[in-house]
């Protein structure tokens, strides 16, 4: 293995990429507004986003592939806007891969290396299909591997010329739920093993969050937010990445008190909110997004009501529906502060009282309550119907 | 220099569409020619009289109304006989497969002239009046194999899973077909149809082989080609040719406007 | 033990094989027999009539007989051979101007047109309108003595070179070997095209993404990735226009003379004017063996079925 982290070798010493300013319109619209990014070199970044937010594109600048309308791709020190996609030390991991059909795996993977003189490739494509676990199909047709492993190959024709960066599109986006689950834990242990920069594109929040150290939100063309996947959860800064990763209880309500706590109304009871993590600044008498997520947030029957500690955020309700999925239930909780409120609920003793229908209090501990700015479409980010098809 | 480079493509490209569309443009203004002798050859002066008296000329007008006939009538013999082999060919199993298939490709793998030379030795042979008939036969016999390729291409790209699911919707083997099978491959036959009418009308060799004393437009045009060739051509062609490109751009026009009151 | 397991086992019932009805069995030979049939008696059965001709022999008066006369091939080969050379040189020069000529054409369609992909396309069979004898026939007024393009050629100094190799003669493009060629190569240009536009289309924008990402310059890109995949419709093209460019004589006799006669001209004359069936016959045959050996060894040569 330590023969393989040696190609990183070359690479050390200032090989971030750095876009600056970058942006992209075609006509009247505009696929990616200016933007500021950097990746730091060795990194697994994520570019998370639904389709259209312009994810893609931004890859696809950073490859060479698409011409920005504005700003400057650097890697490491060196400007590389303007070169051709074939002069950059960068490879692309396709969607749905873009493997040669006329030629055959060894083949494939040898052609990066070809185009730059090099003679003697053999060695270091059987290296390659070792590393990707593919040593048997060398001379297969692309068309006669499965989705799983022509995905493989794209990496390792990708990977064979040491790029200082990987950038990967969607590249998992072909293949059924357990094999993508498998190609994430093998795409991250690649990753660790070669140690090159990944720059990888994608629309799954769990993808994105399991493979990445740090994961870029877009959301219409800009970065919503930025950073280490528990940070986007526990301290979403936008209503959008409250709802985009996970899911979030979102209750709009009125600022009584401001200070190191701050103090809100919801549908006439009470929240305490820390105030250094409302993300805007909040005044007497206005308005405040309150959030909680589902799994932070405890499920009481009224009768009980008496038993839960002082100090928690509660709100009363009613609950609409439950649902039972193995490790957990899932109550869906009309309030007044705020409807469909969701809980989750470990299966450890389960109260048999809780049944739809039932009167509840939801109780959590105000330290997991964050803060928005009220400004913003409080539904921004929520999957629907329309969007998952 | 550095955009001629970058263009280089772009350029030889329309550089051979001039070549393509030249002679058209030729045949169009010599229609408009008054030719000094028999042959329309060299410009001499603007005429509209070939324009106003297009049939003018012996026997071209009935050639060409001949042609038209011929094309038509092979049309409906190689799409009938064509849609059902096409369909036999994807849909079924049965044997000698590989025969029937090489018998439907080696009329188009075969130099005209051979082919036309033999039917004629066959005509000859049974002592068959040539005219007509013996046109039609042949035309129908190189256009079947065209009309074959053109529905299987299309039959080959249906989902048979359309058929199932109209059997399943409680559609006989008569519905189905005429319901979802036939409109869905319609596209092909009209396709292989368009192709059958203007190899037809178009052909020359195995027609001036076949033909007898009966002559059709392209016979006609080329014994003019000997005796001299009247301006009525050039119009006949660039009638033909403007009637076409019209009939195209409607087509197109329509096929966009229906496509977005569909998206719209 | 056993015997009381098989004892108590079920009968194992033999399956039937239900055989589709009869009818049902029929119908694929019902919807193929009209056609077959046609294609047998008016294709198939006039090449057997045609090969018992050729070896026939005596005069139309007297009528003709079948004498296994062999020699007839080799004499009508001895007399024609300079015809039959140049039918597959004329063919061949041909098939690779179309190959040149319309291989930007077609990728400039598939790739470069954009919006303009529908008109271009519109543009490319537009000829087709006009009775191909007809366009035939404006070569004689374009490649006229001192006309436009003549005279051209001739201050390019391109009618130099091609006088030199003998196409030309002098500052005469009519009635030339050269005049042949051209017409043969405008005339098929499109059967040329369209294949290679079809093949070239279906490409994936991706892969040469992909190639350029791994390092191909545009060049590079085009020789390793797009032309390879683009041979399918390169071998079809080349077919479509090789096979009936060999047996024209269509532009032979309207656009060239008497020295730039095709075996095609041959045939034709020797069936409709000199009525010697045999010989026309056997000259039929020999180019089509000629024809379908150079298909066939080009086939195998192209190697399509390696081809995705």
């Amino acid at each position: 293995m330590t023969d393989k982290t040696a190609h990183t070798g070359k690479n050390t010493g200032g090989g971030d990429v750095r876009l600056t300013g970058i942006s992209k319109s075609y006509g009247s619209f505009t696929a990616v507004h200016p933007l500021d990014l950097t990746v730091p070199q060795g990194s697994f970044f994520a570019l998370l986003g639904a389709s259209g937010c312009g994810k893609t594109t931004t890859l696809r600048m950073i490859a060479g592939l698409e011409d920005p309308s504005t700003g400057t791709v650097f890697l490491g020190d060196k400007d590389v806007t303007d070169l051709p996609p074939y002069k950059r030390p960068v490879n692309t991991v396709f969607q749905s891969y873009a493997l040669f059909p006329h030629m055959d795996i060894s083949e494939n993977i040898a052609f990066g290396l070809r185009r730059r003189g090099i003679k003697s490739v053999k060695k270091q494509v059987d290296d390659m299909l070792e590393l990707v676990q593919l040593g048997d199909k060398a001379h297969h047709k692309p068309h006669q591997l499965s989705g799983g492993q022509q995905q493989r190959v794209a990496v390792a024709r990708a990977l064979i010329n040491h790029p200082q960066v990987l950038l990967l599109d969607e590249p998992l986006g072909a293949l059924d739920l357990k094999l993508r689950r498998q190609m994430q834990l093998e795409l991250k242990r690649i990753q660790t093993e070669v140690g090159i920069t990944f720059v990888h594109v994608t629309h799954d929040q769990e993808e994105a969050m399991t493979m990445a150290d740090q994961v870029a939100v877009m959301n219409g063309g800009r970065v919503e937010q930025l950073g280490a996947p528990a940070d986007l959860y526990e301290n979403p800064q936008t209503t959008f990445v409250a709802n985009f990763l996970g899911t979030s209880n979102l209750i709009e309500a009125e600022v009584l008190e401001t200070g190191s706590d701050v103090l809100v109304t919801a549908g006439g009871g009470k929240l305490r909110v820390p105030g250094d993590r409302c993300t805007s600044a909040v005044r007497q008498g206005g308005k405040v997004l309150v959030g909680v997520r589902p799994e932070k947030i405890s499920l009481a029957h009224a009768d009980d009501a008496g038993s839960i500690a002082d100090g928690r955020n509660r709100v009363t309700g009613r609950i609409a529906d439950s649902s039972f999925i193995g490790v957990s239930t899932q109550y869906v909780v009309n309030s007044p502060a705020g409807a469909e409120l969701q809980v989750y609920e470990q299966n450890i003793e389960r109260d048999t009282r809780l049944v739809p229908g039932a009167e509840v209090v939801l109780h959590w501990n105000p330290a997991h309550t964050f803060g928005l700015d009220a400004a913003q479409d409080i539904d921004a980010g929520v999957e629907t119907v329309e969007d998952a098809s | 220099m550095r955009w001629i480079r970058k263009n280089l493509v772009v350029i030889a490209g329309l550089l051979t569409l001039a070549y393509m569309i030249l002679p058209n443009l030729v045949v169009m203004a010599f229609s408009f020619n008054k030719p000094k002798g028999r042959f329309n050859y060299s410009w001499q002066e603007f005429s509209l009289d070939a324009w106003k008296d297009p049939c003018g000329v012996a026997d071209m007008c009935e050639s060409l109304s001949l042609s038209l006939q011929l094309a038509a009538w092979a049309t409906v013999g190689a799409v009938v006989l064509g849609t059902m082999i096409a369909f036999a060919l994807v849909r079924y199993r049965f044997r000698a497969r590989g025969a029937i298939n090489s018998l439907i490709f080696l009329p188009m793998a075969m130099p005209e002239v051979v082919m036309a030379a033999s039917l004629l030795t066959l005509f000859l042979n049974m002592g068959i009046e040539l005219g007509f008939w013996t046109v039609l036969i042949a035309h129908i016999m190189f256009c079947l194999s065209f009309v074959v390729t053109a529905v299987k291409a299309r039959v080959m790209s249906m989902d048979p899973r359309l058929e199932e699911a109209a059997r399943d919707l409680y559609a006989g083997p008569t519905q189905t077909f005429l319901r979802v099978t036939l409109p869905i491959a319609a596209p092909g036959i009209a396709a292989g149809a368009l192709l059958a009418f203007a190899l037809s009308f178009d052909d020359f060799i195995i027609t001036n082989f076949n033909a007898g004393s009966t002559v059709t437009f392209p016979m006609f045009v080329w014994g003019s080609a000997q005796r001299g060739t009247p301006v009525q051509i050039n119009v006949i062609g660039t009638a033909m040719f403007v009637l076409a490109v019209l009939v195209v751009v409607a087509g197109q026009i329509i096929t966009n406007r229906r496509k977005k009151t569909a998206t719209a | 033990m056993t015997a009381t397991l098989t004892k108590e086992a079920p009968p194992i019932e033999e399956p039937v094989l239900r055989k589709p009805s009869t009818r049902k069995r029929l119908v694929p030979y019902w919807l193929l027999l009209p056609g077959i049939i046609w294609l047998l008696v008016f294709f198939a059965l006039p090449m057997v009539y045609q090969a018992s001709t050729s070896v026939q022999t005596g005069s139309l008066e007297k009528g003709f007989e079948v004498t296994w006369h062999f020699q007839t091939y080799w004499d009508a080969f001895q007399e024609y051979w300079p015809q039959f050379v140049r039918s597959v040189l004329y063919a061949g020069t041909a098939t690779l101007l179309c190959l040149l000529l319309g291989y930007p054409l077609a990728y400039l369609i598939a790739f470069k047109a954009g919006r303009w992909r529908n008109l271009l396309l519109v543009l490319v069979i537009a000829p087709f309108f006009t009775s191909f004898l007809i366009r035939t026939l404006a070569w004689k007024t374009i490649l006229a003595d001192d006309s436009l393009v003549v005279d051209a050629l001739n201050a390019l100094h391109v009618l130099d070179v091609t006088s030199w190799i003998g196409w030309t003669e002098g500052d005469r493009v009519l009635a030339t070997p050269m005049a042949v060629v051209c017409g043969l190569t405008y005339n098929f240009l499109p059967f040329m095209i369209l294949p290679l536009y079809t093949s070239l289309e279906r490409i994936d924008g991706r892969l040469h993404e992909a190639a350029q990402d791994l390092y191909a310059s545009p060049a590079t890109t085009f020789r390793k990735v797009t032309f390879p995949l683009s041979m399918p419709g390169v071998v079809s093209g080349t077919l479509l226009t090789f096979i009936p460019a060999s047996g024209d004589y269509v532009n032979a006799e309207l656009l060239g003379s008497t020295d730039t006669k095709m075996v095609g001209n041959v045939i034709q004359s020797q069936f409709l004017r000199v009525l010697d069936y045999p010989t026309a016959a056997a000259l039929s045959f020999i180019l089509m063996a000629i024809v379908l050996g150079m298909v066939t060894v080009y086939i195998r040569r192209a190697g399509t079925e390696d081809l995705v």
